[in-house]
C-alpha cells in the first residue's frame, strides 16, 4: 500500500503553526519590502531564524545531526505555505540542495560539521550547479585538477541560489570526460572567503538571489571534496530530485495564492452592473485552472511521499511533478493577470509577483520540457 | 486494520477457488461483458458460473445490505475487495448501470417495498437497466425535458422520447425522468419513473454513430402505463434524485479511467516504438515523445489526485461536486489518448473496415472515434465547468 496523500493529525499540525508564522512575519509585504530595499541580504535573517527555532531548517535531516528526522512530506508542508506569500529564504538553496548534498556524499566528519550547522540555520551553504542558461546537469566544465595537496579549482557557474550569502558552495566540477559526459563528476566544498573565489550577486525579476561564481585557481585540500572525486552523479541526481520535488512544493504554494487571489477578484470586480465572475467565460476559465491546480497536486504531493518511501519510481514522478507545476504556476501567473485585467499589469497590484516567481521556479531546475523529457527517458521511451 | 487484513487474505482466497480462468484474463476480440438481463447469452459457461458464484456472496454489490442482495461490506473491505479482483486480474462478474448508477439512489430515496422489490434482482443480474435521461430537445438543458407521464388513477400514461439510451435494446427495464407537471419552473416538475419495457408501446430504435457502432438508442413511449408504486421519491421531486444519479454516474465513469478501452493492453510508448520502428532508448519523433509524455503524466496527477479524494471521503458519504472535476478530466484525457494512438498508425490509423489493416489499428480507430463522446455524454465538459464553477468555486450566477 503507498503511503497517503492526506495529511496526518501531525501533518496538519505543522501546516497551520508553518502559515501563522509565515503569515505573522513574512506576508507578501515582507518580500516587498527586501526587493524594494535592495536588502543585503535578500531574505529575513530574522524570520530564517525562527524558522530555524521551529525545526524546519532540520526537517529531512536526522536527528544526531541536530535534524528532525522527518521527510520531504514535511518540508513539502512548510515550503507549501513559504511559497503563499513568495518569501525567500535559503530553504531550497542551503537545506535541500547544499544539505542533501552533504547528506549524500559527505564523510561522517563532513556531515557532523555541517549538517548541524544547516539545521540551527548558523550556517548558509549554496550549491553550485549550473553552468549554461537552459538547464542541463552534466554540462559541467567547471574544472578540478588534483595538486600535492589537494584540489585546485577553475570555471565559472550561474544561477548559485543564495550564492552571495553563503558561507560554504558546495561546487559541481569535473575532474574527467567531455563537457556533457555524465562520468567524471566531483563535488567539492568551497569556503565562500577562499583565495580566487569571486562572487557577483545579480538581481532577477523575482527579487531573489542568485550569484554568478568564478573561481580562479581556487586551492583546497583533500579533504574537501564531498565523496569520491569522479563518482558524483548518482549524488548529483539525487539531490537536483530532492530540490526539483521540493521546489515543485513551494510552486504549488504560489498557484494555490495566485488561485485564490484571483477567485475572489472574479467575485468582487463589477461590469456591465454584475460581478465579473458571473460570466461563462470567466467561469471557465476558473474550472480549467482548478482542474489543473488540483492535478498538479496530487502528482506533487505523490512525489513527494515517493521520495520520502525511497520508491524506485521516484525520480519519474519527481520529473513529472516538476513538468506539471512548472505548466500550472505559469499558467498561474498568466490566468492572475489577464483575469485581474489592467490592475493586474501595475507592480503595485501583488497578482503579478506571482507570475515574476513562476517563471523564475520554472526555470530552476529544469522547466517543464526537460523534465517531459527526463520522464519520457526515465519511463523506457 | 487487523481484521480488514483478515478479511483481504479471505477474499483472495476465495477469488482464487473460485474465479474461472477464463474470467481472469481481458476481454479478447469480439468478447464481451456480462450485462445480465433477458437478452444476456453469456459467452461462455465460466460467465455464467462467475456470475452465479458472486451473486451468492453477495459480491456484485459489496456494499448494500445482505437483505436487498448485497453483502453488507464496510467501504474499506469493498475496495480491499476489489483490489484483490484487479490483482488477479478478475472480470467485472457484471457490468450494471442498475448497480453503478440506479441502486444508489433507491437505497437513498426508494421505499422499503421497492429496495425488496428492485434491489435483489439487480444485484443478481437478472434485470438490465437503461437510463431515460436525455431528449431530442434536452441535452445539456436535461431539465427542460418533455416526456409526459399523466396521472390516471393508480398510474401513469407516458407519452414522448428519449434518447442516447445506452443499450435500450437489450435492456429490461429504464429509469427514466418524466415530466408531472408542465406549469412553474421545470427542475420542480420532474419526477423518476421505473418502467418495464416488455410492454405494449415501449419502442427502443439504435442510433448509428461516427464509430460505427449503435451503442444508443431512441426510445419512445407511447401511451404506456406505469404504476404509481414505480416512482421513486415523491412526485415532482425527481430532479434531485436525478442530479445525485448524475454524480454517482460521475463518480463510475472517472473510476472506470475512461470508457473505451483497447482490449490489447499495451502503453502508448510500446505502440509507438512499434509503429515507428524504432529501437531501443529515446524515440526518433520528439513530438510524438512529448505527447505521449504529456499523457502519462497528466494520467499519473490523476490517479494521484483520484485517490486522495478517495482517501479524503469520509466513510459511507456521497460523492460530491469534485466528482465533476474527476469526469471532466478522465474524459478529455481519455481522448487524448486515443487521438496519440491513432496518430501513431499514420495513414494505416484510416482504415474503416476489411484487409489492409491490422486488427489492432481498426480498433483503435474506432475508439478514437466512439471517444469523442466522453465529453459529452454524462453531462459535456461545458456543463462540468459549470458546476464547477458554482458549487466548488462559488462563482455567482
Amino acid at each position: 500500500m503507498s503511503s497517503p496523500l492526506t495529511l496526518s493529525e501531525e501533518q496538519e499540525l505543522l501546516r497551520e503553526t508553518a502559515r501563522e508564522l509565515v503569515q505573522a512575519k513574512s506576508p507578501l509585504k515582507e518580500m516587498r519590502r527586501l526587493r524594494d530595499a535592495r536588502d543585503a541580504d535578500g531574505f529575513s535573517r530574522a524570520l530564517w531564524k525562527e524558522a530555524a527555532e521551529l525545526g524546519w531548517a532540520g526537517i529531512p535531516f536526522a536527528e544526531e545531526h541536530g535534524g528532525a528526522g522527518l521527510g520531504y512530506a514535511e518540508l513539502g508542508i512548510v515550503l507549501e505555505e513559504l511559497g503563499r506569500t513568495l518569501a525567500p529564504t535559503p530553504m531550497l538553496s542551503s537545506v535541500v540542495l547544499a544539505g542533501s548534498a552533504v547528506q549524500l556524499a559527505g564523510s561522517a566528519a563532513q556531515r557532523g560539521e555541517l549538517l548541524r550547522g544547516i539545521c540551527d540555520g548558523s550556517r548558509i551553504l549554496a550549491f553550485a550547479h549550473q553552468e549554461a542558461p537552459r538547464f542541463a546537469p552534466y554540462r559541467i566544465a567547471m574544472r578540478a585538477q588534483q595538486t600535492a595537496s589537494g584540489w585546485r579549482l577553475d570555471g565559472e557557474k550561474i544561477f548559485v541560489l543564495d550564492g552571495h550569502v553563503a558561507d560554504t558552495l558546495v561546487v559541481v566540477a569535473r575532474v574527467s570526460g567531455g563537457s556533457n559526459d555524465r562520468e567524471g563528476l566531483a563535488l567539492f566544498l568551497v569556503p565562500a572567503t577562499q583565495k580566487g573565489v569571486g562572487i557577483a550577486r545579480t538581481t532577477l525579476i523575482d527579487g531573489r538571489n542568485a550569484a554568478q561564481l568564478v573561481l580562479s585557481g581556487v586551492e583546497i585540500g583533500g579533504d574537501a571534496a564531498l565523496g569520491a572525486p569522479g563518482t558524483a552523479a548518482a549524488v548529483l541526481d539525487a539531490v537536483l530530485d530532492r530540490g526539483a520535488a521540493a521546489l515543485a512544493a513551494e510552486m504549488m504554494g504560489g498557484i494555490q495564492e495566485a488561485f485564490e487571489r484571483t477567485l475572489a477578484y472574479l467575485k468582487a470586480r463589477d461590469q456591465f452592473g454584475v460581478k465579473i465572475g458571473s460570466f461563462q467565460a470567466l467561469k471557465h476559465r476558473a474550472a480549467d485552472w482548478f482542474c489543473e491546480l488540483e492535478l498538479t497536486r496530487g502528482i506533487v504531493l505523490e512525489a513527494l511521499r515517493a521520495l520520502d518511501a525511497g520508491a524506485k519510481d521516484a525520480p519519474r514522478l519527481v520529473a513529472a511533478a516538476k513538468a506539471r507545476a512548472s505548466d500550472t504556476f505559469i499558467l498561474s501567473g498568466e490566468e492572475g493577470i489577464q483575469l485581474h485585467g489592467g490592475i493586474g499589469m501595475t507592480d503595485e497590484e501583488d497578482i503579478g509577483l506571482f507570475l515574476k516567481r513562476a517563471r523564475a521556479a520554472e526555470q530552476t531546475l529544469g522547466d517543464a520540457g526537460y523534465h517531459r523529457e527526463r520522464f519520457a527517458r526515465l519511463g523506457g521511451y | 486494520m487487523a481484521d480488514l487484513e483478515a478479511f483481504r487474505a479471505e477474499a483472495r482466497a476465495w477469488l482464487e477457488a473460485n474465479c474461472p480462468t477464463e474470467m481472469r484474463r481481458p476481454l479478447q476480440a469480439g468478447e464481451s461483458f456480462v450485462f445480465g438481463g433477458r437478452s444476456e447469452k453469456f459467452e461462455t459457461p465460466g460467465s455464467e458460473l462467475w456470475l452465479e458464484r458472486m451473486v451468492a456472496k453477495g459480491w456484485t454489490a459489496p456494499t448494500w445490505p445482505t437483505e436487498y442482495g448485497g453483502a453488507g461490506l464496510a467501504p474499506a473491505e469493498a475496495r480491499a475487495l476489489a483490489q484483490e479482483m484487479r490483482a488477479l486480474r478478475c472480470r467485472t462478474p457484471l457490468s450494471s448501470f442498475g448497480i453503478t448508477m440506479l441502486a444508489p439512489v433507491i437505497l437513498e430515496f426508494g421505499s422499503e417495498e421497492q429496495k425488496r422489490r428492485f434491489l435483489p434482482p439487480t444485484a443478481r443480474g437478472e434485470i438490465r437497466w437503461c437510463q431515460g435521461y436525455s431528449e431530442p430537445g434536452s441535452g445539456s438543458d436535461l431539465a427542460s425535458l418533455q416526456c409526459a407521464a399523466v396521472r390516471d388513477g393508480d398510474e401513469y400514461v407516458v407519452n414522448g422520447q428519449k434518447i442516447w439510451t445506452s443499450d435500450a435494446h437489450f435492456s429490461d427495464w429504464i429509469f427514466c425522468l418524466v415530466r408531472t407537471n408542465k406549469s412553474g419552473p421545470k427542475h420542480d416538475g420532474i419526477s423518476f419513473l421505473l418502467i418495464d419495457m416488455d410492454q405494449p408501446g415501449v419502442k427502443a430504435t439504435p442510433i448509428v454513430l461516427i464509430s460505427g457502432a449503435s451503442d444508443f438508442c431512441q426510445t419512445f413511449f407511447d401511451n404506456v402505463r406505469v404504476p404509481v408504486a414505480n416512482r421513486i421519491g415523491a412526485e415532482n421531486t425527481g430532479w434531485t434524485i436525478a442530479k445525485r444519479l448524475l454524480q454517482h454516474e460521475r463518480e463510475m465513469l472517472s473510476e472506470g479511467g475512461g470508457s473505451y478501452q483497447e482490449r490489447k493492453k499495451r502503453s502508448l510508448s510500446e505502440w509507438a516504438r512499434e509503429r515507428l520502428g524504432a529501437g531501443p532508448g529515446a524515440l526518433p519523433d520528439a513530438e510524438i515523445r512529448d505527447r505521449i509524455a504529456r499523457v502519462e503524466i497528466d494520467q499519473l496527477a490523476f490517479n494521484a489526485s483520484l485517490r486522495r479524494s478517495t482517501e479524503s471521503a469520509k466513510a459511507g458519504r456521497g460523492p460530491g461536486p469534485e466528482t465533476s472535476m474527476f469526469k471532466l478530466v478522465v474524459s478529455e484525457l481519455s481522448k487524448r489518448r486515443a487521438d496519440v494512438r491513432v496518430r501513431l498508425a499514420g495513414v494505416q490509423g484510416l482504415g474503416w473496415e476489411g484487409e489492409g489493416f491490422d486488427e489492432n489499428d481498426l480498433e483503435a480507430t474506432r475508439i478514437w472515434l466512439a471517444s469523442r463522446a466522453e465529453s459529452i455524454a454524462g453531462g459535456t465538459s461545458e456543463i462540468q465547468k459549470n458546476i464547477i464553477a458554482k458549487r466548488v468555486l462559488g462563482l455567482p450566477d
